[in-house]
């Protein structure tokens, strides 16, 4: 595994990305829910909107650093103002 | 009779001129389209004087002396024996986990099944270019660079999901009511798979099989990176060409000419499926 | 089909699921961990935080290889969807002629991508060449080598020839699902060739055009080997497409990090697109199934 070149950051941000799809699955499997259609007029689930939410925070993470450029962590605050409004409208 | 053949043409081209505008645009396109094959091919069959120096739409002296040199020397056509053996062994993984995973998709809900669909489809879009690098490093830390498996196995990132897609789009035409009239009869899974499935889709496997060869022969960025010498592909091998004094034309032709046989040779077999592949099964 | 619920069917995809998760997820993790750190080769690294994220944000260089992929994915694009349509159209519909036209139009969909660049290579070249020979002897002045405008339309030449049939054959297996007593009511009805083109036969075709916009998209967004292996991404860097800049940065120069950072940022907008589509493509199916 070396030539992985791990380092604990990059192994945090998997284990709580793993964390999250984990617990994602056992929320639906325990509360089972039917897909609703939302502001973006297309259907989806619990796991579509996480999937949104991530990819969306990626997306505001890469803009803050091209634009803002410092302090990295306030973007995480926007990203999770962009989840609740993901998890609420979507 | 003369007459009539006569008759038969000239009525043909008044009443329908339809037919001929049609006929214009397919002739121009496929000329458009073999042209330059046509011309790969004219190359091969000349002498390199005969390329640098003259300007012949035909061989003038014919020879297939560029084509005995690929067919004699082991450094080319060993190209040829490595790029059929991962192509093979990569479409044989291919289908034998994707049948069991297309008849999963195509029959039930399963927790996360969409989002497993979905996640197969981004492997076929990544961009091989991002991959080069990591699978150079993974091949080589686990001692399988520059062998057959290396390359097999790297293919299988967009093959598999294609694989599952066509497969999956042939099942869902066989009705349901087969499986569950052989489950009745007794039959276990695997023979009823074995048995009674396999057959009916034996065209969809072929089809399968058919755009995995495909993909495992057209692609060279992840075949190239991940050998050297002992699986190097045919296609990489076509650099050699280049020599000291100059290209050698005629040889890079015949080479090129060469790997266009296979594809020619099978295409014939899956001319009604083709577009259903690319559909991934969709049509 | 109604499809039952069944969680054991996991057990039937678990073999692809770890194959491709061997085969994309270990690589992609392996890239995210590049991408954080620098390395002057023997496998020692250092933490470089997202510096390689900053200066790729920031270089020209990968916004100027960004808007040549653009460019050329969006030209294309134009070309060989309606082409392709027209094409299809064209085709004869059943018989010989039909099948014949099926074999010649996927020859070049199945010639390995460097043979692709070779075959225009050679092709478009002013001494040897039937294209660049008849250019040049018509008084054009034609050089791909040099001329920057000449490379451009020589690769997007060489893409049209390359996949345009497969556009083709997909609006052709679209047509063909569409029944006669289609036509014949629109014959009926005396509608003109533009509305039969614009109201039976465009929106049959819709859902496979779906399928041909975003392989055509993809596969040219991602293109490597058959510009390549023409302009060797010259003159100068005018043909330098995100793919071909990317394997010059990382196995040619063997810029680890910022390769990575690179790799992440086009696989990002990758998975943008491609799930765009997914879910464009799959509404389309509810609505029409």
């Amino acid at each position: 595994m070396d030539w992985m070149a791990w380092t604990w950051p990059t192994a945090i941000f998997f284990a709580v990305i793993a964390s999250l799809l984990i617990t994602f699955t056992v929320l639906a499997i325990k509360f089972p829910e039917t897909p609703r259609t939302g502001i973006l007029r297309i259907e989806t689930t619990r796991g579509d909107r996480l999937f949104i939410t991530l990819l969306g925070s990626a997306f505001i993470n890469l803009a803050w650093l091209g634009i803002v450029g410092a302090q990295q962590p306030y973007a995480l605050i926007v990203c999770l103002i962009y989840a609740a409004a993901v998890f609420r409208w979507v | 009779m003369a007459d009539m053949t006569v008759n038969k043409t000239s009525s043909r081209g008044l009443s329908l001129p339809k037919i001929n505008s049609r006929l214009v645009v397919m002739t121009l396109y496929l000329l458009f389209l073999l042209l330059p094959i046509y011309w790969l091919l004219n190359m091969s069959l000349k002498t390199n004087t005969e390329i640098l120096n003259e300007f012949t739409l035909f061989p003038r002296n014919l020879t297939f002396a560029n084509y005995a040199t690929i067919l004699t020397d082991p450094a080319w056509y060993m190209g040829y024996v490595n790029s059929i053996i991962y192509v093979t062994v990569n479409t044989v993984i291919s289908l034998a986990v994707a049948l069991p995973a297309a008849y999963a998709f195509s029959r039930y809900h399963f927790m996360g099944d969409k989002h497993l669909f979905f996640w197969l489809l981004t492997n076929r879009m990544a961009p091989p270019a991002v991959f080069a690098l990591p699978f150079f490093q993974l091949y080589s830390s686990v001692g399988l660079f520059d062998t057959h498996i290396a390359v097999a196995l790297a293919h299988t990132l967009f093959n598999v999901p294609l694989a599952v897609w066509i497969l999956e789009g042939f099942m869902r035409g066989v009705p349901k009511e087969i499986d569950e009239t052989a489950y009745l009869d007794g039959y276990s899974f695997g023979a009823f798979f074995v048995k009674i499935f396999t057959p009916l889709i034996a065209s969809g496997i072929g089809v399968a099989a058919f755009f995995c060869f495909m993909f495992s022969w057209v692609e060279l960025l992840l075949s190239r990176t991940l050998t050297t010498v002992d699986a190097k592909p045919i296609a990489a091998i076509m650099t050699r060409t280049q020599g000291a004094s100059g290209i050698d034309w005629g040889v890079l032709a015949a080479a090129g000419i060469l790997t266009i046989v296979p594809g020619a040779l099978v295409i014939y077999f899956v001319r009604n499926y083709i577009a259903k592949g690319f559909a991934l099964g969709r049509v | 089909m109604e499809k039952t619920v069944n969680q054991k069917a996991w057990f039937l995809v678990l073999p692809v699921l770890l194959l491709v998760a061997f085969s994309a997820v270990i690589p992609l993790m392996t890239v995210v961990n590049y991408s954080v750190q620098d390395t002057f080769g023997n496998n020692q690294f250092f933490w470089a935080g997202l510096e390689w994220f900053e200066e790729m944000l920031r270089s020209e260089r990968m916004w100027d290889a960004l808007g040549r992929q653009l460019m050329f994915s969006g030209i294309i694009l134009a070309i060989e969807i309606p082409l392709g349509i027209f094409v299809a159209l064209n085709m004869p519909k059943s018989g010989f002629w039909s099948s014949f036209c099926l074999v010649l139009m996927s020859l070049p969909l199945l010639i390995p991508w460097n043979v692709v660049g070779t075959i225009w290579q050679i092709f478009g070249r002013v001494d040897i060449g039937l294209l660049g020979y008849t250019l040049d002897a018509l008084g054009i002045n034609y050089n791909y080598t040099q001329d920057i405008l000449a490379a451009w339309v020589t690769i997007i030449v060489m893409d049209v020839w390359h996949w345009t049939s497969l556009v083709a054959l997909l609006a052709f297996a679209g047509l063909k699902s569409i029944p006669d007593a289609y036509y014949q009511a629109a014959k009926i009805d005396q509608a003109s060739r533009w509305k039969v083109f614009r109201f039976i036969e465009l929106p049959k075709m819709m859902g496979v055009l779906m399928i041909a916009i975003l392989l055509r998209f993809m596969d040219s967004f991602m293109i490597y080997t058959e510009p390549f292996v023409v302009t060797g991404g010259g003159p100068g860097n005018a043909t330098t497409l995100l793919s071909i800049d990317l394997v010059k940065m990382a196995l040619g120069q063997f810029d680890l990090g910022p390769a990575a950072a690179f790799s992440i940022m086009y696989f990002l907008v990758i998975l943008l697109i491609s799930w765009v589509f997914y879910t464009v493509m799959t509404n389309l199916d509810k609505r029409e199934g």
